[in-house]
Formats: structure tokens, sequence, C-alpha cells
């Protein structure tokens, strides 16, 4: 059996270091049919808080150029529907659980940590950064301190890893991550998507129905990987590398930055297997190269700063 | 039963362009065509694509090995779809969504537009069905064509009064309903015509079912673009529809 994808991140035990991101890959049950869950590293589900969420009105999606705009807004059922309902209907496919959870206050971020610390529940990423709505997200993804203050609440709340995911709407990706590290972040993500928006030039009106969006897929690649690399230069806890990823190739590329793992998001839409393609193509890659693990291949393209710092 | 998604690779086998700007895409796709119900929808896009995401379409039929989708170039991915022939491959992820009640004795089907593609499903398979079509001017009306082996009746409205009654085809719905022939309305088109059939149909007690049209990205219920408030609650036109009870919709 080939074990060279075999990982261990936050004390979770992976079989392949490719994670589902937030928002794209529903519960995990969505993607039932077309992916063993059990072999990702770990699905992150739908953006959580604390009262159920109707997300914006209007349009809510559109393509763009080798990448499309959202504005769902976080929509989701609310932290009791899915620890009642959603956790206890998931456990049966025996996946590592990371659920991502947005709060409009410092205190709300502490009270969905504590709510979560429960079995089924392997780790919290703190959505810091959601461009689609109005109070706080955003705030706390671009002011270290506010972001520092977030992570700071949410580990005294929870003995679950806590993983601060960043937004690349700041001038200086590293002094968030470092934020984030010396607040006690057990690891990082990134990056959330960017703010964009299209304009329908026929009815002279903002395609979105929120106005502005969040930019994923293709076009944001080499901006999520130069920002990987940046922050592999500034902290040292580990990376979870995600932005417009879509093949096995994009993925070691993260890897070769610096990613301790990643995520797929946007891919999952065009193809619900991807995630089970890319694994496979990570494989014969390390195999191509002679490598016995993914491990093996982490910050290869940082020369002399391979490793941390 | 909920059927099993499949995402496979379609060999198209026949593309035609019915009238200006809408064209009828068959596809070889077995195990699609054998398992699919009237108002199931695929997500489809070039094998070779240079968009990003799919596009839903409605199963406008099945027959044997093979399915159809009958389309209007709207857009990039719609244009892109057009631009294909006979013997490229498409990527199809399907069936997707619910599908109509077919239990109903003397259906009336009411569509108006590209909205009548998956009530062609519906005829075809039901066998019992009526049509109630509406259109612009008489050259929309090719849809009569199509139908016409499938359909018990076919009534026809035009806006410009080239072909059938002039006006809007839900204009004929009371009449129609008042005979007390049909046991059940099945709607898809624009939003306005479909609440019309809605308001009509409830006024005479017959059920009727909506079939709604959302922009999508995944398909599969995942990432909420095509979420929807209902009168039963927070819906997903992909899976929880595309169909619904007329009287969930909020117009």
């Amino acid at each position: 059996m080939d074990t060279s994808l075999n990982t261990n991140l936050l004390g979770m035990d992976m079989k392949s270091p490719v994670i589902t991101a937030s928002g794209t890959f529903g519960f995990g049950e969505e993607f039932a049919d077309f992916v063993d869950l059990s072999s990702l590293g770990a699905v992150t589900v739908k953006g959580t808080t604390l009262k159920p969420r109707a997300g914006n009105s209007g349009v809510r999606i559109a393509e763009t150029p080798a990448g499309m705009l959202n504005c769902i807004g976080l929509e989701n059922p609310g932290a009791d529907a899915f620890l009642n309902d959603i956790l206890p209907r998931i456990k049966k496919y025996n996946m590592n659980v990371i659920v991502n959870i947005s709060g409009s206050t410092v205190e709300e971020y502490g009270i969905l940590a504590e709510m979560l610390d429960v079995d089924g529940v392997n780790a919290v990423e703190l959505n810091v950064s959601c461009p689609n709505v109005k109070e706080g997200g955003i705030v706390f993804g671009t002011d270290p301190k506010m972001a520092a203050a977030v992570v700071t609440e949410a580990k005294r709340k929870t003995k679950k890893p806590i993983i601060l995911k960043l937004s690349p709407n700041v001038t200086d990706i590293k002094v968030m991550a470092k934020a984030a590290e010396d607040a006690g972040a057990d690891a990082v993500s990134l990056i959330n998507t960017l703010i964009g928006m299209a304009i329908d030039v026929n009815t002279f009106k903002p395609v979105l129905g929120n106005v502005t969006g969040g930019l994923s897929g293709p076009a944001v690649k080499p901006v999520a990987l130069r920002m990987v690399y940046e922050a592999r230069g500034a902290v040292k806890i580990p990376i979870i590398g995600m932005g417009g990823i879509s093949s096995a190739e994009d993925a070691i590329e993260f890897f070769l930055a610096g990613a301790d793992a990643v995520a797929i998001g946007t891919a999952n839409f065009v193809n619900p297997k991807i995630t089970t393609e890319i694994c496979e193509g990570l494989k014969n890659y390390l195999k191509e190269k002679n490598f016995n693990s993914i491990k093996d291949i982490i910050g290869l393209a940082r020369g002399e700063m391979n490793g941390r710092r | 039963m909920v059927l099993r998604k499949t995402l496979t690779d379609a060999e198209i086998t026949e593309q035609r362009e019915l009238i200006a700007g809408v064209f009828k895409m068959t596809l070889h796709a077995p195990e699609i065509a054998r398992t699919a119900k009237p108002g199931n929808f695929l997500q489809v896009k070039a094998a070779k694509a240079n968009t990003l995401l799919r596009r839903p379409l409605g199963i406008a039929d099945a027959e044997g090995d093979n399915i159809s989708l009958i389309y209007r170039k709207i857009g990039k991915g719609t244009a892109e779809l057009a631009e294909l022939q006979q013997g490229d491959i498409v990527s199809i992820l399907g069936a997707l969504g619910n599908s109509f009640d077919e239990s109903f004795k003397n259906p009336l089907l009411v569509g108006g537009g590209m909205g009548l593609s998956p009530l062609l499903f519906y005829a075809q398979a039901h066998k019992n069905a009526a049509v109630l079509m509406g259109g612009r001017t008489s050259s929309e009306i090719f849809w009569e064509d199509i139908f016409k082996p499938f359909a018990k009746e076919i009534f026809i409205a035009t806006e410009d009064g080239s072909k059938g009654e002039k006006g809007f085809n839900v204009a004929l719905l009371p009449k129609l309903l008042k005979s007390g022939k049909y046991d059940g309305v099945i709607a898809c088109g624009p939003d306005p015509m479909m609440k019309k059939a809605v308001d009509i149909a409830r006024e005479y007690s017959v059920p009727v079912e909506v079939s709604l049209e959302r922009r999508m990205g995944c398909g599969l219920g995942a990432c909420l673009s095509c979420a929807i408030d209902t009168a039963n609650g927070r819906k997903k036109v992909c899976k929880d529809g595309p169909v619904f009870k007329g009287e969930e919709v909020f117009f």
C-alpha cells in the first residue's frame, strides 16, 4: 500500500495532506457519491455562526476569467443545528472534520470554539476573512491585533487545535501570520478569497446582489502561492495552503513553497472528484521524483531558505 | 430513492440549431439515459472548456442510450457548448435534482420559452399529458413539432398573435382548468409565467408544480449559490429542487 501521502497535522492522522476548503464542499456528504471522504486529510465544513444565517439575497455567483466571484454571505444553519443534526449524520464517513467558524465579536468566536469542543470535531478554523458579511469578518482579518485577540479567545475556550484562516486583502501577509502564531494559533490557512466585482454592461448594474464578492479559482493561484511562500518565511506553525488549486501540479507548487497541507476549493465545483485525482497525481509525482513521502518536498522551492523561517 | 450521481464524459451524437440561437445536443450517456427522471438536470461543460464552471441544463429527452438537451445560447458557457459538434466530448454531472410528480392522470404542462425543455421529457415519459405553450412569436413555437409525437393535446399562444391565441399562454389556463379535464399542472418558464400559472391552478384547486432556474456553482448542494426562501424554509434549487410545489415558492 502506498503510504507516501500519509501525514499528521494538528493531531489528525491523515491519509493525505489534501483537505477541502470551507464553503466549497458542504458538509462532505454532498460529495460522498464521488469521493471516499476518509481518504481526504480532512473536510472543512461550511462556515458556521452562532445563529442561523440566510446569507445575501440576489445573484450570488458569477463566472469571471479563470475564476468566479461569490457573495453567499455565510448562509448556514447555525451552530446548534450543526451539532445536533449535521455532526451526528456525518460521523459515519470516518473523516477528520474541521469546523470553520465566524463571529461578529471576539467573544462569539470563544463561545463557538467552546461549543465545538466535542467528539467528532478535530479542529476549528477561524474565519476572520469573509469579505461578504458586514459585521465582524474581514475586520478581524485585516488588523493583526484583532486577529490575535480572536485567536487568544478561541484558544482559551477550547482544547481543539485552532487554525486562523488569513485574508489576502492585506498589505503584508507575514504580519498577519506572525500575529496568529504569537497569539498561539496552531496553524494558519491561506488564502481566503480576494475581493472583486463584475458589472453587467447591459443592465448597467453590478452582477452580484452584494455588489462585491470573493474571487476564487485558478485566477488567484499565483497570488495565493506567493502569500504561502511569504508566510512560510514568517512562521514555524503548519500552513494549509489554498487558492485556486485545480490539479496535482498546482498542489505540488504549494508544498514546494512550504505548505504542510493543501486545501481544494472552487475546483470541487468543476470536478467533484478532483480531490481524489489530486491525491493520485501527488503519489505519481513522488514516485517519479523518487521521494518516499510528501513531507520530503515541503519547502524545496525555498532553496537556502528550506525549512522554517 | 435517491439515485447515485455520476460524473462522465459523453460523446455528442448530434448537435443541431433548431432556430437561431437555440440548440439541441444529443449525448451518448447510457447510465443517465436509463435512470433520469423528468425534471432532472445535468451540469454540463465541454471536455476542453475555456470557461470554468459547468452550466445547468434540464434533460429534454431520454431515448435508449441517449439524452438530449435543448438550450439557448445566452452567455459564454452556452456559446462554448453551441460550438461543439458531433463526435466532440462533453463532461456531464448528473442526473441532478428532484423530479416532477408523474402520478397525475391528466396533467397539463404549461411552458414558455426554454422552460418547455424539461416538460418535453415529461410528455415523453407520461404519454397522456397536454401542453400549453407560449412564446413571443411563431418561430419560437418550433416546440409544437417536437411535442407532437408525445402530447395528447397542444394549445398555443404567442405574444404577437402570429400563432395560436394572441397574448400570454397563461391567459388560456382558466378556461382549460375550468373544463375539469386536468388533475395536475406542471409549469416551467419565466418566473412571471410560473407565478400566474400557480395562482390560477390554486384558484381552480388543481395541484401545481414548478421548475425553477437559478445560477448554480456545484449542482450538488454545497456552494449555496442557488439557495432560496420557500414556505417550507431555506431550500437549494439544485438539490431540494429544481421542482417545487407551487404553493411553496415565493415569486
